[in-house]
């Protein structure tokens, strides 16, 4: 049977929930694509912040339709996370027991207009980056979720480089406050494609399943080459002093983000961890008696077609 | 039921346009066949990927186990004679 995995993963065929897989790779795609999962609702938190201060009506649109788009991703990847056995409940029991985790970005407030802007262009860039690789990921499913998940995303990213454009080219407190958003949102972007190499102590497996394709520093450097030039073309700054281009390996160099600080947000002391989880139990248990009620008029409707028949 | 049950699982076919097949595109949760569509088309439809949906309880669909991939199939693989290109003809008819 392992033979037959392996051989699968040598051919670059996709392992589908039916399949025999080992424990450990079903382990780690669950704990992977629930952690995704998690973080596409959570997501919405810091950008449903600003749906009802949104500065004009299509602005307002657009964020709508963004943090709706990612509801739906939050959907592919819980399902894709049950067919590894896992229930949905227990999905998020873990995640508002604080037992799963999400991404860390999640953890940073919103504080202006301009930070829609720079989730969108950054953070949603960022995250496209490592989505576009997991198309060609080993576990079917989640592949698939991937793969329209990348036709998705592909507008949310444009409108947060829209924003921030607007901004760069307007007041001068405009671009402050554009300026100010990627001084905020770069590190902790740059964090989200998880720690260094040498660090990471779950890529190795992921690269052996071919779970992920590139590595979390080849992603990372990827990121950077396509960012720089965008905010250069804008007039904004990267906040980075050792930013260079580095003409032989045909891309920049950059600091390495504090990883104490992503550490300490990992594990719950970011500026925002109880805050977002709060909200998520809060919006869970406001849910219950929609839940409840929706349970009840199935059974109704059940008993009365059935005393038809 | 579970008292804080997500609903049973539902398979969605899409339809892009009439006439054409149901392919299906992915799953979602759902308390009665009506929400299950209802659902489906706020999940899956929302940039007129189709025009038409199917919804079918996972627990309704049977499936081939992967396991037997090659019992199962195998009795078409020698059956060349069920392909055009195995019939000779004259080369005078060029469409057929
Ligand atoms: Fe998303
Ligand atoms: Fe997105």
């Amino acid at each position: 049977m392992d033979a037959n995995f392996e051989a699968k993963l040598a051919r670059n065929e996709n392992i589908e929930p039916k399949d025999w897989m080992p424990d450990i790779y079903r382990k780690h795609l669950i704990r992977q694509v629930s952690q995704h999962a998690h973080s596409e609702i959570i997501g919405m938190l810091p950008e449903g912040n600003w749906i009802t201060r949104a500065p004009s009506l299509r602005a307002k649109m657009v964020l709508i339709a963004k943090v709706q788009d990612e509801g739906g991703h939050g959907l592919y990847l819980y399902t894709a996370a049950e067919s590894l056995n896992i229930s949905r409940e227990e999905l998020l029991e873990q995640l508002h027991t604080g037992k799963a985790k999400y991404s860390s970005i999640f953890n940073y407030p919103t504080l202006t207009w301009a930070d829609i802007g720079a989730i969108g262009w950054l953070v949603d860039g960022a995250a496209i980056m490592n989505q576009v690789m997991l198309q060609r990921t080993s576990y079917g499913p989640y592949a698939r979720a991937m793969v329209r998940i990348c036709k998705e995303e592909s507008f949310h990213q444009r409108q947060g480089y829209e924003i921030t454009c607007k901004l760069a080219a307007g007041t001068k407190e405009q671009k402050e406050m554009a300026q100010d958003a990627l001084n905020r949102f770069w590190w902790p972007t740059l964090m989200m494609f998880g720690p260094p190499d040498a660090a990471s102590s779950n890529s190795e497996n992921a690269i052996k399943w071919k779970i992920k394709r590139e590595s979390n520093d080849q992603l990372r450097q990827r990121f950077v080459n396509q960012t720089v030039p965008q905010a250069e073309l804008i007039g904004l700054t990267i906040p980075d002093k050792n930013l260079e281009w580095n003409e032989a390996k045909k891309g920049y160099d950059f600091s390495d983000p504090d990883w104490k600080e992503f550490n300490n947000v990992i594990h719950g002391n970011g500026p925002c961890n109880r805050e977002r989880l709060g909200a998520r139990v809060k919006a869970h248990e406001n849910g219950r008696w929609v839940r409840e009620a929706a349970i009840a008029y199935a059974e109704k409707r059940k008993q009365k077609a059935a005393a038809y028949q | 039921m579970n008292k804080d049950s997500q609903g049973a699982l539902w398979e969605v076919f899409v339809q892009k346009k009439p006439g054409q097949p149901y392919v299906h595109c992915g799953n979602l949760h759902a308390f009665d066949a009506e929400m299950a569509l209802q659902n489906a088309r706020d999940v899956y439809t929302r940039r007129n990927e189709g025009t038409a949906l199917w919804v079918v309880p996972s627990a309704s669909i049977v499936a081939s186990s992967p396991e037997d991939i090659g019992p199962f199939f195998e009795p078409a693989n020698d059956k060349v004679f069920r392909h055009p290109t195995f019939y000779k003809l004259p080369k005078e008819i060029k469409h057929m």
